[in-house]
Formats: C-alpha cells, structure tokens, sequence
C-alpha cells in the first residue's frame, strides 16, 4: 500500500526495505507508514472493559468483553486466564458475533394453536398467559397420592428441558421454582 | 466417577495434563472439540509425555499423537479390560497404592458370581422384574448401601431399599491372593480379555494394543503418571458408565488418581454442564447430588435420612446438606416441628427422564413443555420422535437467541415438507422468548473442571430479550400471585412458602444473580452471614444452603468466582482464579499423592503432605482430606460418619475411604466392566452368550424400531456420530453465524475410500443413509481418515456423522440424529449414539426423508429380539426398560 495520508513525505515501503537491508520486509517497522503509525486496535477506545467467560464448550476460556457507548465492541481471549492463556477457538473467537449479530430475535413471539404464522406479543402478556397455563395445567392433573397412598404431590403434564447452557444461579432458580410446583420432569443435556 | 472416587466431577484440570507421562485420549476428539484445553496436552507432548489417540476416526487429534488406534465405535471395554488383564498378568500395578487406597484387598460375599461363571449375567438377576438384585456384589458379611457422589440409583424404583450398616470390608487380604478378594474376582473377570481377543473385538491390531499396554504400565508408579481423558465418545452408550469405570480401574491399578499428571479428565461440551448436574435440572436430584424422594420409600424426612446418610465415610453429614436446603427454599415456614417442610417435596415413581418424557409427550400424557437453551428437535435422539411429541403438546415455550427448529417444528419439519403431516393440524401453542446471553447477564459458569467462573453482565439486552434468572424469576412471581386466594389448599403451600424475594436490580429490575448465589453458598440464619464453606452447615436449622457443595463460592461476602488473578502471579494450580468445588480443591483425592505415611510419593510428582511439625496437611493445593487428620489415625469401632474415615482413605466420600476398583453397591448393570456389543452391531459378542447390556433401557415402539442385534443385511455398516470445531452441538449457537457457517457450510459422511468403492460412492456426491428411524441425505467425503477395520478376517466399515445441521439457520442439511433410536444406559439413562447400524447408498434417493412415525421405511424381517439376551434375561416384563405397556404388544418390529 502507498502512503497517499501521511503527512510526511511519502516514502515507498519498498525503499525503506532497501534502505534498511531488509528486504523480505521482516521487521516491522519498515513495512509500517505514518498511517498505521496512527492506528489503534478498536479495544483501546472502549469505554470498559468487563471480564467473561466463553459460552460454547465446558473449557471456560476466559474472555474480554470491550463496551462503548453500552455496545460491545469487540470480545477477546484474556491472557490473564490459567484455563487459556488468552486464546479462543473458532467458536469462542465468534462469540462477538454470537452476541451481537442480526440473527438474533428480539421480540416475544407467539403461534396460537393450529396458527400460520407468528404474532409478535408483548412480553408481560405473554409473562401473564405462561403463567396461566402453568396453573391450568398444574391444576387440571395434579396428582396427590398413588395407588398405594404413597405420597406423590406432582404434576406429570409439565416438563422443562435445558440447563447445560445456562447459569448456575439459573438453574438454581429453575429447579426451585419447578420442584415447588410438583414438576419433576427437570431435564437438561447432562445425563452422565 | 461418582461409584469408583466418590464424586462425578472430573478429577484433574486440562492444565494438569502438562505433568502427565503418557496421556489417553479415547471417546474424544480433544483437538477439535476442545481445542484451547488441548494445548496442555502439546505442551506434555513437548516435554517428552506419550500422547496416544483410540478412535474410529483419525482426527487432528490423533495426527499430533505419538500414536492413533482405530477401534471399532462400541468395542472401547474390551480394549480396556485387556489392558487391565495386561496390568494383572504382567504384575505392573502400583501394590503399596493398590493394597492401601483401593479396595482390591476386599472380600466379596460368598454368593457372588461373576460374569465368566453365568455367560455375560453377574449373579442376582431378578427374571420377574428384569433387573438385578445387587445384594449378592456385597462385601462378604456386609449389608448394602450405597456409594456417594452418584446417587441415582438407590433407595427407589431403579434399587433397593438400603440397610444402614457402615460398607466397609469386614474382610480383608493384603496379600491379594484370597481368592474371593477384588483383586483375584478381577483377574478372573478379565482372564479372557488377551490380546487377540482384542483384536478380534476392536479391530485393533496386537501390537498397537501391546504399545498402549506398554506406555501406561511404563509410565505409573512412584515417578510417573498417566491421564485418561474422554468426551461423549464414552458416554453415549449402553454400557457408558462402564467405560468410564474401565478407566477408572486402570488408573487405580496403576496408583494415577490424585496425583499431578493422573486422573481422568471428562471433556464436557456445554458451557455450565458440569454446573447443571451439581445444580441439577434432573429429575432424580436435589442440589448437591442430593436424591429427590422415592414415593415409595422416602415417606417422611426420617426415613429419607436414614436411607440417605451413610454410617460412614463423607456422607454421613447429610442431615446437614438436606435440611440447610430446606431452609434456603422455605425460611421461616421451615420449622423443627413440621420436618423443614420436606413434605413439600414432590416424589419420584420411576425414570422420569428426557426420553421417557418425549415418549409420555408423544402419547398425550405431557401437555406443557419448557425448553431454554436446547433445540431437542435437532439435538436428541430419534428426531421425528422428539418432533411427533412437540405435536401432541398443549402448549410450548422455547427460550433461545433465534428460531431454533424447536420453535418451528410446526412449519419447518422433514415431516411437514414431506407433506406427512399439516401445519394447521397441528394444535400446540407456541411462545417464544429471546434470551439474553452471557454478556447481557451476570452468573456463574461450572467448566469442565468444576470451576465456577463469574461472567459480568456488559450491556443490557435488547429488545424482550431477557436471562433465564429473570424469566424464571417472574415467572414465580406471577404464580405466587395467582395462587394467592388459592393458600387453603396444601397442595399450593410450597408455592405460597417458597423463599423468592431476590434484590431487583437494574432498570429492567432483575433479580440478583449474586443474591442467588449467596443462597447457593450458605448462610446463618440469624444474621444472613455467608457461611464459610459446608463445614459449617447445621441440621438444626441454623443455616440455610442452596447447594451444599457450592458452598465457599461466597464466603466472607465475596463472590470467590469472580476472582481473576493473572496466573503468571500464582502457582499452576491457579488457586486464586475463580473458585473449584469442593472448597477450591484442585485435584481431587490429593491425599493419594502422597504415600500412606502421607510423604510425597517423590519429589517429581509431589501435591499434598503431612506436616510432621505442624501436624497437619499441606502442599501445593488444597488438601483433599481432613486438614487434621495424620496418616497413622485408625478410627475407633464405634466412629460413625466423617469420622470412620482413617489416615490412609484419601477417597473421602466413599463409605469405606477407598477407591471402588469393585462397585459392591451403587451401579445397575455391575460391579465390573464387562463387554456388551451395542443395541446394533455388526458383531455377535465374542466373549459372552448374553450379547448386550442385559440393563439397558429400550423403548420398543412403532415410532422406535431396533435392527437385528448383529448381522442385519439391511444395515450391515456402523454408524458413530461427532462434533466438529466450528459447530455447536444442535447448532443453535452456530448455525446462524456467517463466521462459523462459511467455515463448514454442509453436512457430509465420512467414509473410507474402501467402502466408496463397496457401494459406489463418490467424493463431493451424494449419498442416503438408512435406519429404521429415519433417512437423510448427505454429501460424501471419502477420506483415508476412516479406515476399515479388519474383525475376524472380515472388512468392517464405519461411517462418521457431524450432528450439527438441520432445517432452519444460514448453512442447512440433514439431522443425524434422526437416525439413531432411543436405546439407553441404565444407570443414567444417557442414548447410545456412538455406536448403531445403517446403510448407505449413492444419490438421492431418501423419498423426501421419511420418518418411522409416518410408518415402516423398510421390509420387515423375523425379528432375533432374542439374540440381544440369554433366555432367562430375554423375559422382560412389561412395564420395564422404559417402555409403555400398552405400545409394547404391537410395538414390535
């Protein structure tokens, strides 16, 4: 690339390779310009910087999440972490675009029963009408004792599946809340 | 892991692996699906350590190993039997370890018989019930209780009711000749595991058998050590727990647990799948590993401790863990008086697991279904199975970043192009919930290696995108509520009393995650404080705990997760990043780095030792151990719980300290690996009459048919699926990423250049795979990865799967799963899916891929259900192995 910005007087990397006796271009400061002289990675403007964790696999490996103006800008490896020493596979490595990306739905969406299409609905109704059908549901089949009398104060007619990618605290808070509903059909990827 | 050490976590970290001899990767394709870990094992491999590879497929893993083993998928404890007969014969075990920390030198009861006595069944098969009775595996004059850590199978449908004596070895033999001891039932078990068995089973030849056999023993021992390191090439079978107790007897025998360099590293694959066994969303536990009630045994909180809390060893602390947890759920509405409330549990009947909730769901009897952060329909076995139950469902909430083929199953299904069924007949509701991810929340990750890592929340989520915490939060606060005029009820109580007032913060007022996790650690009643850790919980109700074994994460106040200390400030441990269950101990039983006088076995492998002077303790880690506890201590006989526990027991949680070589009590299926060829496999047992896991579960329905056991002509090559670097298991984090899309942009098979030939199949064309579950088609890659392996002078093909892809997201194509069946391991209900048969055919010639719940996709054949088990286990009843009496008598292929 010639140096058309710099406000030096253009100097052909080419002749600076020359002039240094480096011809391969193998030290960097030949092949550079007053141009990249000038440029910083996207991470020295943020405004913080908030330590992570990778999402994908079970390694851990530790991540930097870089914030401006409250986006993200950017989310690196941390080279403080004992468990990665600042690296990211390609799966980490794309955890910026996971997070930010236009695939990803922002709207509550709802079929109504032998429905097309979606509707959009807002959130605390469609808060109130889960709610709702947890207590019909619950109601309609609970099942207080079996054949012998045996306690059982349950309901088999609800089941929820997922855990292995979310938050200690969520799953805590999921397992709480179902058990003390009688749901015991609590499920999630780990069976071993 | 749980019934050989005490504990079903991991017991080393991947950084560890930098100090082993000889590393074991088997069940894992460690340098693709877990390429940051792996760079431990280069580093091993640089420092002069053996790295050897067992896998069908040769990976990138095995092209950086000093060696690559093909095996044939579902051979894996024939192989490791034979290195444990190696071990034996050639007398290369650790002794003084073997005799002092495991229980090789026990006596088992009189009326034990082994598999090599009844052709492939231990004794104690039950034919009524079709399952086992265990008592006989017992140690001699001892009555049964269970192992810690894995709690699954006792005091319930699945076990027996348990006697309440200490499980400790009435009678011993540290010669190791007592021909009823451990040590000689093993060497008899495994007599016949010799090399050429191995080869004729596994395909592998004896010379690439004997090098492995030879690395291990060469690298065990006072100086040395050896890792295992496995993924879900070990777990997704029938017989998967086995594979990992094979290993687990190897590293026993070898003295590698508890040491720098040893262990066995399970590679899990979900960001906090660790975390959502020890905080469970499973059905069969409470937090901890603490077991949800039995309807039939555990009537009261008396009886449910008495059966719970062992005699001896670590667990005989449990009063504390479940009543501390009653307390955290139920505060001030938990009295003394009223059993903590423990009569707000509900109650187990049986196996309430994944697939038995998919098969109730498929005949009406589940109508609302949650799903957060799963694509079942993609993810999990027998996909138009999983699909046909999403149909019959009242009403669905799936919670995820984008329209997964969950959320869609409705309009976007095989079945729904294919014409077989109609969008506007099917009758379930659908909502669904943009989550928020990791950056927009905080909370807590459990990694592989038992590490809980705190990630901050960075910005906040957009739109209704919101966390599961507050999802779920909400969603208590909107019950509570409903409930309110509803409080007369009892049934209602639980919900009424369940403690649920978590600080809201932020603007979308959240509940606090730490708050949460303050819970999850404990605290004093009185004043709310953390506790320091589960030695200081009570079971009079002065405490209230979350999860037991949590416990520390937030002691002092501080959130010990969110530590991140560079680690270039501390030892290679890394005590100071984040925090490690239990109590930020490292490696687990590091009381066995140490010899039974408690110095280091040597210098080169030293962790943890008795300070003479100070008499306690110490090392490079947290002690596994009691800190107080010197190595000549002998308890008295009247000690009962923690303190049964001697000066030479580093397996704490173990009821007799020692490490479960023999699994007298805790397992399903035996106390000892045995081999069983697959639900479908290309090969007749070769070692025993009893062909599969007598223990399996199947479910034998229309919408689930089986192949012949072996030689089926219809589906004559094995099939094993497998992750690739750039995806995600169902895709739902990767599929609608460009960056990861463009990377592998199509599903394929991996085939051998000898089989493409076989059925004339060319690279880059493509190809249809059959079952009798399903049809897909995929492009073919031809590929001297997969190498045919010769069994008995005969060729035996084996085709490689990716599962990732599926209808809906940027890069699309077929499901493998909707190939394999739901066929499963006893002991934790897990599918086999590394291992099953099919076919292959060039083109596409799939019908527009049809499923067997729109009816039968090939002809039908006698069926040799009877080949499967020996006739007095082929006689199941009904109601057993999962599947539903009424489908069962015309379920049958």
């Amino acid at each position: 690339m010639s140096d058309h910005n710099g406000s030096s007087a253009p100097v052909w990397p080419v002749l600076r390779q020359f002039a240094k006796g480096d011809l391969f271009a193998l030290d960097g400061s030949t092949a550079g310009s007053s141009r990249t002289e000038s440029l910083a990675s996207r991470t020295k403007t943020a405004d913080r910087v908030v330590g992570s964790v990778c999402p994908y696999c079970a390694v851990g490996c530790g991540q930097l999440v870089y914030v401006k103006d409250e986006k993200i800008i950017d989310i690196e490896g941390d080279p403080a972490s004992p468990v990665s020493n600042g690296c990211l596979c390609p799966k980490g490595a794309a955890t910026f675009q996971l997070v930010t990306g236009s695939h990803r739905v922002s709207d509550v969406l709802y079929r109504r029963p032998h429905g097309t299409e979606w509707e959009k609905i807002p959130l605390e109704q469609a808060m109130d009408m889960v709610a709702e059908r947890v207590k019909r549901t619950r109601d309609e089949n609970w099942e207080d004792r079996d054949k012998d009398g045996n306690p059982l104060r349950r309901t088999m007619a609800i089941a929820h599946l997922g855990g292995a990618t979310l938050d200690n605290e969520e799953n805590y808070l999921i397992k709480k809340l179902f058990t003390n509903l009688g749901i015991v059909q609590v499920e999630n990827q780990a069976r071993i | 892991m749980g019934t050989s050490f005490g504990r079903g976590g991991a017991t080393t970290f991947p950084g560890d692996l930098v100090n082993s001899d000889v590393i074991v990767i088997e069940g894992s394709n460690m340098a693709e699906c877990h390429p940051v870990a792996f760079r431990w094992v280069m580093q091993a491999r640089e420092r002069g350590a053996t790295i050897i590879h067992v896998d069908p497929r040769f990976t990138r893993t095995s092209a950086v190993a000093n060696l690559h083993v093909p095996i044939r998928a579902g051979s894996d404890i024939a192989f490791l039997g034979g290195i444990i007969r190696y071990i034996i014969e050639n007398e290369r075990y650790f002794k003084e370890y073997v005799v002092n920390y495991t229980n090789a030198p026990a006596i088992i009861g009189d009326d034990f018989k082994d598999t090599e006595d009844l052709d492939g069944v231990f004794s104690g098969w039950d034919k009524k019930k079709g399952k086992y009775e265990t008592r006989t595996w017992m140690y001699k004059d001892v009555d049964p209780e269970p192992a810690g850590g894995t709690r699954e199978s006792e005091a319930g449908e699945k076990g027996q009711p348990i006697q309440r004596n200490p499980i400790q070895a009435e009678h011993t033999d540290e010669t190791l000749q007592h021909p009823r001891c451990v040590f000689q039932i093993l060497k008899k078990h495994y007599s016949r595991y010799t090399p050429e068995l191995v080869e004729e089973t596994c395909g592998i030849p004896r010379y690439l058998f004997l090098k492995v056999a030879e690395a291990l023993c060469r690298n065990s021992g006072r100086e040395r050590t050896g890792a295992f390191v496995y993924a879900v090439g070990w777990t997704q079978h029938t017989v998967g727990v086995q594979y990992i107790r094979s290993a687990a007897i190897i590293q026993l025998l070898l003295g590698n647990m508890g040491r720098p360099g040893g262990g066995i590293m399970a590679l899990r694959g979900h960001a906090s799948i660790q975390g959502s066994t020890d905080i469970p969303t499973l059905y069969n536990l409470l937090p901890g590993y603490l077991p949800m009630p039995k309807a039939k045994h555990d009537k009261d909180l008396a009886t449910y401790l008495r059966l719970n809390t062992s005699p001896s060893g670590w667990w005989g602390e449990f009063p504390k863990y479940m009543i501390s947890m009653l307390k955290a759920w139920y505060g001030d509405a938990a009295t003394k008086e009223n059993d903590w409330r423990y009569d707000y549990l509900p109650t187990l009947t049986g196996d309430h697991s994944h697939m038995n909730t998919v098969v109730d769901m498929a005949d009406g009897a589940v109508k609302g279904y949650f799903v957060m952060g799963e694509n079942p329909a993609v993810g999990s076995m027998n996909g138009a199975l999983q699909r046909k139950g999403l149909r019959q469902l009242d009403w669905l909430v799936v919670r995820d970043f984008q329209l997964i083929e969950t959320a869609e199953f409705w309009r976007d299904a095989p079945e729904i192009a294919r014409g077989d069924v109609k969008t506007k007949d099917i009758k379930t509701e659908v909502f669904f919930f943009p989550g928020a991810a990791h950056t927009e929340k905080d909370g807590s990750f459990t990694n592989t290696q038992r590490m809980l890592q705190w990630h901050h929340k960075a910005v906040e989520p957009r739109g209704d995108s919101r966390s599961e915490l507050d999802f779920i939060f909400k969603l208590g606060q909107r019950l509570k509520e409903l409930y309110a005029n509803e409080y007369g009820q009892i049934r209602n109580w639980p919900i009424r009393d369940m403690t649920w007032d978590y600080p809201e913060i932020g603007p979308l007022k959240e509940p606090s995650a730490e708050a949460v996790l303050h819970e999850i650690n404990g605290y004093t009643v009185a004043d709310r404080k953390p506790v320091e850790g589960y030695s200081s919980l009570k079971d009079d109700g002065s405490t209230a705990c979350g999860c037991w074994i949590y416990s520390g994460c937030y002691r002092g106040g501080k959130n010990m997760t969110a530590r991140r200390k560079p680690y270039w400030e501390q030892n290679h441990l890394a005590p100071e990043w984040a925090w490690v269950w239990p109590h930020n101990r490292r490696i687990l039983y590091n009381r066995a780095s140490a010899d039974p006088n408690g110095a280091p076995w040597s210098e080169r492998k030293k962790l943890v030792w008795w300070d003479e002077q100070k008499q306690e303790w110490t090392g490079l880690d947290q002690p596994d151990f009691i800190v107080k506890r010197g190595p000549s201590h002998r308890p008295s006989k009247e000690a009962r719980g923690k303190e049964t526990i001697s000066g030479v027991d580093p397996f704490i949680m173990q009821a007799d300290g020692k490490g479960w070589i023999y699994v007298a009590t805790g397992l399903q299926d035996g106390p000892l690996p045995t081999h069983y060829e697959p639900q479908e496999s290309i090969a007749k047992n070769p070692l025993y009459g009893q062909q599969c896991n007598p223990e399996r579960m199947e479910w034998i329905r229309k919408d689930n048919p089986y192949h012949q056991p072996y030689d089926d002509p219809r589906f004559p090559y094995l099939i094993t699926t497998y992750r690739l670097t750039e995806h995600h298991t169902a895709g739902g984090m990767s599929r609608w990423l460009s960056w990861l899309s463009e990377l592998q942009p199509e599903m394929f098979c991996e085939i051998s250049p000898e089989l493409a030939e076989e059925r004339g199949l060319k690279n880059g064309e493509w190809a249809t795979i059959r079952t009798m579950r399903g049809e897909i088609e995929t492009r073919v890659l031809v590929t001297r990865r997969m190498q045919p392996l010769r069994i008995k002078g005969k060729l035996v093909h084996q085709i490689g799967l990716p599962y990732h892809w599926s209808t809906k997201g940027l890069v699309r194509g077929d499901a493998a799963n909707d190939l394999i069946g739901f066929v499963a391991d006893p002991n934790v209900s897990i599918q086999e899916s590394k291992a099953f048969t099919g076919n292959i055919e060039p083109g596409r010639k799939s019908k527009g891929r049809r499923h067997a719940t729109s009816g039968r996709l090939v002809k039908k054949l006698p069926s040799r259900e009877q080949d499967r088990d020996l006739p007095k286990v082929g006689h199941k009843p009904e109601s057993k192995h999962g599947y539903k009496a009424e489908q069962t008598k015309e379920g049958n292929i």
